[in-house]
């Protein structure tokens, strides 16, 4: 049976992404993010969705586009500053959030795609993310049990991809996309730009095809940048 | 004279060394690239996936894939690398990264750090902080060393939500350095024209002081 992967847009791509699902999202603030992916989701106005994600957009880009609609439940993140929409639905109870040590967030979703169920981190030890869960001590120091990620879909975005849906990333857009796309049940690649296979070598290859489900090539990519830092020549 | 940021900044970069792997957290820390010694060479670790981390790009050059782990745009060096997020604190799990560099809002004189969240009031999450101090072989804060209010943030037990516990090895203040004990904080230097009294007097937690404490040299 032929590998048939490639889909024409993002519409097709998400078409039976549901209400109250779990998503991950890759990117590092607005630095890899699908969004072609996210722009659809706002458009399918699906509702009660649980998001994974390093962190949650700025008021008017990226996951903050699906909080200004009110259409996610709860964000597992390890840092949401930036974002002045998602402080308001938090404090106010609307939102769920769990906040979860960078590491550890990338660490779980490691976990999915390498098919543990769990890993051992130090990180927390002795703080209230260590409530309520298991501490073990190897070698005379604390560590805490933490679980592999569940989630229903994984929305990823590479810079090059092909029809295999094997994937480079760019600079430190790659982030924990890779990670993300290894852990979904269903993986959803956008890339900037698709290629036929035996384009890519496959010594540069940063994730297998085999992690994924659905690749389309993305368009109109604004890759807003959150904080613009330069030196000025004299 | 207190010791402003760009102080701080200049006395912490004293204590990097040649050869150092080296991760610098948001604010006084990423100034610290700014004054390392001559002569050197360090590799900085941004956790969002980069090992040997340049300076801010030039105006124009800026590119949205390129961005250090405060989300600022910056460049590549001779030799940097690029890696997934979960390698990144893998490298730093394994104590790969010599010397972590970050803020603090509390430090306890046992060494515990608070730095993530003011219940109520600011709830922006952890980033990477919890995995950095859990697993860093050496740890030096830089932080004011007293609230806006003259509380002194050097204390006997953190108030402040934990970020992690027993960790932290040394503090530059704006008042001076501190080497974190078993005993106790221990005063090291001075600032510039600041007084043993007044350290004594601003710091909470316990204290002990050498019969020398020099001025600090920058």
């Amino acid at each position: 049976m032929p590998i048939h992967k490639v889909v024409s847009n993002a519409e097709e791509a998400c078409k039976d992404i549901q209400s109250n699902m779990t998503l991950m999202v890759g990117g590092f603030g607005l630095c890899g993010i699908p969004e072609n992916c996210i722009s659809e989701l706002v458009r399918k106005n699906i509702t009660g969705l649980t998001c994974i994600s390093n962190n949650a957009g700025v008021d008017d880009f990226g996951l903050g586009l699906l909080l200004q609609g009110r259409q996610v439940k709860k964000m597992i993140s390890s840092y949401v500053g930036e974002n002045a929409e998602f402080e308001r639905q938090m404090l106010s109870g609307e939102l769920e959030v769990e906040l979860v040590p960078q590491g550890t967030l990338a660490t779980r979703c490691m976990a999915a795609g390498y098919g543990m169920p769990a890993i051992y981190t130090p990180a927390g030890v002795g703080t209230e993310v260590a409530l309520g869960k298991e501490v073990r001590n190897f070698n005379g120091k604390d560590y805490l049990m933490e679980f592999a990620f569940d989630s229903d879909f994984a929305l990823v975005k590479a810079w090059k991809g092909d029809h295999k849906g094997n994937l480079i990333f760019r600079a430190t857009s790659r982030n924990f996309n890779p990670l993300m796309a290894m852990a979904g049940k269903i993986t959803i690649a956008e890339v900037e730009e698709l290629v036929e296979p035996g384009t890519l070598d496959p010594d540069h290859i940063h994730l297998p095809g085999i992690y994924v489900h659905r690749i389309f090539q993305g368009v109109n990519y604004e890759k807003r940048i959150e904080q613009r830092t330069v030196r000025t020549r004299s | 004279m207190a010791l402003d940021k760009i102080g701080i900044a200049k006395r912490i970069a004293r204590e990097v060394k040649d050869g150092m792997y080296v991760n610098l957290g948001i604010g006084i820390p990423t100034l610290v690239a700014n004054y390392l010694p001559q002569g050197i060479e360090v590799e900085l670790q941004s956790e969002n996936g980069l090992l040997g981390m340049g300076p801010f790009p030039w105006d124009g050059e800026e590119d949205a894939d390129l961005i250090n782990a405060g989300k600022q745009t910056i460049t590549t060096l001779p030799g940097s690398v690029f890696f997934d997020s979960a390698m990144s604190f893998g490298m730093i799990r394994a104590q790969k990264v010599d010397l972590t560099i970050l803020g603090a809002m509390e430090v306890s004189e046992r060494g515990d750090i608070a730095n993530w969240k003011v219940p109520g009031k600011m709830v922006k999450g952890m980033g990477g902080a919890m995995d950095l101090v859990a697993s860093a072989k050496n740890i030096i804060v830089a932080m004011q060393h007293c609230d806006k209010a003259g509380n002194s943030k050097l204390l006997p037990a953190c108030t402040l939500p934990l970020t992690g516990v027993g960790c932290v090895k040394k503090i530059v203040s704006d008042l001076g350095v501190f080497d974190v004990t078993p005993d106790g904080f221990v005063l090291v230097e001075r600032a510039p024209g600041v007084s043993v009294e007044e350290i004594v007097q601003s710091t909470k937690g316990k204290l002990i002081v050498p019969n020398d404490v020099p001025e600090m040299v920058i």
